[in-house]
């Protein structure tokens, strides 16, 4: 089963079991404009939740991509490092970040599902 | 019309024809790149073959002329003075681009600056034949002092960040000297991104702390993240939305009881020069961007310079070389065991900075005199002010309708649904013949324009812009949204890709030669 949860900061964090895929959002793919280069982690990578784990530049700016949950990289969309476009082409399919396996399952509980996110970005 | 019938006046002209004949327009020459009209084989001097000449290179000699472009020297100089032509700068026009502090050079500076006992020294030169230079040095070095109420001086630092860079390693000399290492500093999320990048680069882990809704920070919010490993913070005052940071004076003695160090971004002097005290906000370093505030010619990579002050703590620690006078004699200290009751943290660069530029600054200051620097940052801060009041009730301010410091900050609230973003919008001012203002910087508020007119310009000129934003505004808001999103029409070259350019930069010509 499939269940997908949103940060404050705009990455989304798609559950599958024990795995997650993160990436940051349609909304926040169309703030920055586009995309020019992606820093992504190291596979093996471990990082606490809000821990700095990749580095998004656009035309405009530099942002990072903050760890959404406690959690371990098992693989990086490596492609994105030479096509970094697919981020605003389709931020939340092919333009993901990075497949984690979930430390802690209670911190899922303090994400946003996509009804609450939706009325969150209404309001920016 | 004249008597032929021709038209004479501006507004007289025809459907104009889209294109000449030669892609010129009018006397603006449309210039190719350099290898594109260069005659390869050719040089631009003729020279009789040598006679009889014979070399001990063992068969290594060139054969064949160098893939170097064949222009006469005429043709060369108008390459070059073509493409200047077509550069914009602050002596051709209104440059209002915030946080650079693009303000008018004086001439009188450069007069100064080629002045052959300063244009043509050498830093390897004996002390003894230098001696004005070095007086030079000491005089700006008072100068900055008394400006800002500090202790000491390095002139070492040759641009603002670098400057940052010996401001941060002093403070971790001094918290090493005491045997303190700690690890964490702040900065405000209206502070320069160049301050928790600085904190990076010597080793800090940098904590971000919001600013409140009226765009500052407060004492608050910062005691909230101090702490015993806390080095200090990295303030930048005025901040990049251009306001005064009130609650300066409380934040350093907040960080000073907690046993950390206030770093103040200078950048924006020119908000405070003569008008505020520096020492008495608490700052223990603070660096000085003498090509912005004290007007040499910068953009485009420097030269700049950025002198670092310090507080009485700071001060043993300040870099080499260390500038001393006694009895009328000056020398520089070049081996840190000669630096009496000082230990300085190494040396931030060769020699002793950048001369030229410490001329034109002393140049400014001397001819400005204290009152005068003073009066300057009264009008840059008038003038921002002016821009502020007079566009407010059609552009939008992010934190209300407050008095700002030396540069105004807008966002993008008044194009909302109009189809034009701020990109476009300072793209429109192009063809409007106004350089457009920072944009998207800062980060913290949404499509910014960061508008920072400098003390140098007139009533006349700024009433010009002003009127020229309202009628763009007017024309946004009323749908003319190709007048944007098409602009710049009339500038040499269309819009530029920016994202292709970061995309596949194309770094090296890769035409034929």
């Amino acid at each position: 089963m499939s269940d997908t949860k949103y940060t404050e900061d705009h990455e989304y964090i798609q559950i599958e079991g024990d795995i997650a895929t993160i990436g940051i959002t349609d909304y926040a793919q169309g703030q920055l404009g586009d995309v020019v280069f992606v820093e992504l982690p190291e596979t093996g990578a471990s990082f606490a939740k809000g821990d700095e784990a990749a580095v998004i530049e656009s035309v405009k700016a530099a942002s990072e991509v903050y760890a959404p949950i406690s959690c371990a990289v098992i693989e990086v969309n490596s492609i994105l490092e030479g096509e970094p476009a697919i981020v605003n082409s389709d931020p939340e399919g092919e333009g993901w970040f990075m497949k984690v396996s979930i430390s802690d399952e209670a911190e899922l509980e303090e994400l946003m599902d996509e009804d609450a996110y939706k009325a969150f970005i209404a309001e920016l | 019309m004249n008597r032929e019938g021709r038209p004479t006046g501006a507004g007289e002209t025809q459907a104009p024809r889209s294109r000449t004949f030669t892609g010129n327009k009018a006397l603006q020459i449309e210039e190719p790149l350099i290898f594109e009209r260069a005659d390869y084989g050719h040089g631009g001097v003729d020279l009789p073959e040598p006679e009889g000449l014979s070399t001990n290179l063992a068969g290594l000699e060139q054969e064949s002329a160098p893939d170097l472009p064949g222009l006469s020297e005429p043709e060369i100089m108008r390459h070059y003075v073509r493409l200047s032509q077509k550069n914009f700068s602050i002596d051709g026009g209104f440059y209002p681009l915030g946080s650079c502090t693009m303000k008018h050079n004086p001439r009188l500076n450069e007069k100064m600056a080629r002045l052959p006992g300063f244009a043509d020294i050498h830093p390897l030169q004996p002390q003894s034949t230098v001696q004005g230079a070095l007086e030079l040095q000491h005089e700006i070095s008072g100068w900055l002092c008394n400006i800002t109420g500090m202790s000491a001086v390095t002139l070492a630092p040759r641009a603002g960040a670098h400057g940052e860079l010996a401001g941060m390693m002093a403070i971790r000399a001094a918290l090493e000297a005491r045997g303190d290492a700690r690890s964490v500093v702040l900065t405000p999320e209206s502070s320069h991104g160049t301050n928790p990048a600085t904190a990076s680069l010597v080793g800090y882990k940098v904590k971000a702390i919001p600013a409140r809704a009226d765009g500052t920070v407060s004492v608050e919010a910062v005691r909230e993240h101090l702490g015993p490993d806390v080095a200090g913070i990295m303030i930048t005052n005025p901040n990049t939305c251009g306001l005064f940071e009130r609650d300066f004076a409380a934040i350093s003695a907040a960080v000073h009881e907690a046993g950390g160090f206030v770093y103040g971004d200078g950048a924006n002097l020119n908000a405070l020069m003569g008008r505020a005290d520096v020492a008495a906000l608490g700052v223990d370093a603070m660096h000085i961007n003498l090509h912005k505030t004290f007007s040499t010619p910068h953009g485009g990579g420097g030269p700049g310079a950025g002198p670092v002050v310090f507080s009485k703590a700071l001060a043993p620690f300040a870099p080499l070389p260390l500038l001393r006078e006694k009895y009328g004699v000056f020398s520089l200290i070049e081996n840190p065991d000669e630096a009496e009751n000082a230990s300085p943290f190494g040396r931030m660069a060769a020699f002793q900075g950048q001369m030229g530029v410490f001329v034109r600054a002393l140049s400014y200051m001397l001819s400005h005199g204290g009152n005068g620097l003073a009066r300057s940052t009264d009008d840059a801060v008038l003038n921002a002010n002016y821009i502020r009041a007079r566009l407010a009730d059609v552009m939008s301010l992010p934190f209300g309708n407050q008095s700002c410091m030396h540069e105004v900050l807008f966002d993008d609230a008044f194009l909302k649904d109009t189809g034009v973003t701020t990109l476009d919008f300072a793209k429109a001012m192009i063809d409007e013949g106004f350089h457009p203002m920072t944009v998207y910087f800062p980060l913290v508020v949404h499509g910014a324009m960061l508008i920072e007119p400098t003390e140098s310009e007139s009533k006349e000129t700024l009433d010009q812009f002003i009127e020229t934003m309202r009628a763009l505004v007017k024309a946004a808001r009323s749908g003319e949204t190709g007048r944007f999103t098409n602009a710049p029409v009339f500038a040499p070259r269309r819009r530029l890709d920016e994202t292709r350019a970061a995309r596949q930069p194309v770094l090296v010509y890769e035409g034929k030669i």
